[in-house]
């Protein structure tokens, strides 16, 4: 394939990407929602998870968004040293959003903070957001986009702790910021942390946190068991869906970390909605894609 | 908790039966208003002047669709409550001005829009946020848009819907409101269970 072809079918993918985004939950949060149905028992936030996964349903089955609002276009990909069309790739994500909006569509959510304009594809100053990170050895790029929306972005923080306050004062912090969310991010919803010398790495982390499936435990068994406390902790506060009351508040809980600076602890909270909009491709050296986690779509593009 | 099928126009007496828990469908005619509506429709009634739709005994819905004009009609893609918080400074005043019996929404309202809840007989109910496409179905036709000039998710929406729903009573006509309940007991076990479990001051 010359690059001419290899561009015009990236292109086609990417918008494939965002449309299975908007349209399709991915299988772990759908799987996720249908465990908190059968768990809880009030009858109010019963019908209201009903309605949410006849709403999955509806949508998949007519290809249409999932939720009015589609959400900031944010990329994030992995791409491999030996990856032949990297410099293709920044101007394929911007197109495909502009093609994605006018196909799906997506609700053109961009509105430039000085002029107020909102130029009605998604794009903008920075926009799409795309975050990189460089894999050695690869020959593949994995790109993933998330369509995060506004309402859930309503809590979204960072802090800087003092150390002495360790990972109990991490807890504190977390727990208060899903208390003060109460029903506004439309649980039950994700929540993802990062720890790390500085907000701005720990916000970095955070974010990443929303790329991991719903029910993956961190490697690192420490990680992995502060998890799960803060999990168990989450959803004893008993907002439920949509706050409605009961026992799932979160589908789950992700935590990343890098070292502290001796004189700083600092944490970030980033929180997802129940629609928890995901997609990911990978993309190979010869221009093959297979979607991973909406398999169903590799044969669309073949 | 009772569930309930309910016709517009509402009647005072339609909305003052709710408790908050109840879970109702509505079927009739909602009007959509974001911030941007809200503004303009207090700023026409200051004026003494009249909304594009008499709104008395029906229902406002916070939202903002996505739409599509095939030939000259209106369709709605999709559509879904917008975080109702952002109203709270205007929903007194409507309540109080046009009438309305019925806000659907997500997220929550505070207590100047219990108090017109109570005053003037109407309920805030809400409708699970990120729904969308289920809930466009449930839209059966736009009967009208006007102040598209404010762009289209903030243009009033006249909407014939069927059984809208299902919708949650988060504020009745008595000065209930489910939130502040469910926040008190949160903020109850919060402290007294989870903190003392976890070691955390």
């Amino acid at each position: 394939m010359n690059v001419v072809d290899v561009e015009k079918k990236l292109l086609e993918a990417t918008v494939k990407l965002i449309e299975a985004a908007a349209v399709w939950l991915p299988e772990d949060v759908e799987k996720a929602l249908l465990r908190a149905y059968e768990v809880e028992d009030n009858p109010g936030t019963r019908s209201f998870l009903r309605a949410m996964l006849d709403n999955v349903r509806v949508a998949r089955e007519r290809r249409l968004p999932i939720c009015q609002d589609t959400g900031v276009v944010m990329f994030h990909v992995a791409v491999g040293d030996r990856f032949p069309f990297t410099g293709l790739l920044p101007s394929i994500l911007k197109r495909a959003t502009v093609e994605a909006t006018m196909r799906v569509p997506l609700r053109p959510n961009t509105i430039d903070v000085f002029t107020g304009r909102n130029p009605g594809d998604n794009t903008g100053r920075y926009m799409p957001w795309i975050d990189w990170d460089f894999i050695e050895g690869s020959d593949t790029a994995e790109v993933t986009v998330l369509l995060k929306g506004g309402g859930s972005e309503v809590i979204g923080r960072a802090k800087n702790l003092i150390p002495a306050e360790g990972l109990k004062g991490v807890m504190k912090y977390v727990i208060e910021a899903v208390y003060e969310a109460g029903p506004q991010p439309c649980p039950p919803i994700v929540v993802s942390v990062g720890i790390g010398p500085n907000v701005s790495t720990a916000m970095k982390l955070a974010y990443k946190g929303l790329l991991r499936p719903i029910g993956r435990r961190h490697e690192v068994p420490e990680v992995a068991k502060f998890e799960e406390e803060l999990l168990k902790a989450i959803n004893e506060i008993g907002f439920g869906a949509h706050g409605m009351g009961g026992k799932v508040t979160a589908l789950d809980v992700h935590v990343d970390y890098a070292p502290r600076h001796p004189a700083t602890l600092s944490v970030a909270v980033v929180i997802n909605c129940w629609a928890a909009r995901r997609a990911s491709m990978r993309i190979y050296p010869d221009g093959k894609i297979e979607y991973l986690t909406h398999p169903h779509m590799t044969k669309e593009v073949a | 908790m009772a569930e309930y099928n309910l016709k517009t126009p509402l009647s005072e007496e339609d909305v003052r039966k709710l408790d908050i828990g109840d879970i109702v469908y509505v079927t009739g005619t909602v009007v959509t208003l974001r911030d941007a509506g809200h503004r303009r429709a207090l700023e026409l009634l200051a004026r003494g002047e009249k909304l594009p739709v008499d709104l008395k005994d029906l229902v406002l819905y916070h939202a903002g669709p996505v739409v599509k004009k095939v030939d000259d009609r209106w369709e709605v893609v999709v559509i879904g409550p917008t975080t109702s918080t952002r109203m709270e400074v205007y929903e007194y005043e409507m309540i109080e001005k046009t009438g309305l019996r019925m806000v659907i929404g997500k997220g929550g309202m505070g207590p100047r829009t219990a108090e017109a809840c109570k005053k003037y007989g109407a309920v805030y109910t809400i409708y699970p946020g990120g729904a969308a496409a289920l809930q466009a179905s449930q839209v059966k036709r736009v009967v009208g848009v006007h102040w598209l000039d404010l762009g289209i998710p903030d243009a009033m929406w006249i909407l014939e819907v069927e059984n809208l729903g299902p919708l949650t009573v988060v504020i009745d006509s008595k000065g209930r409101n489910l939130y502040d309940e469910i926040y008190r007991e949160a903020r109850k076990r919060i402290d007294t269970e989870i903190y003392p479990k976890l070691g955390i001051k």
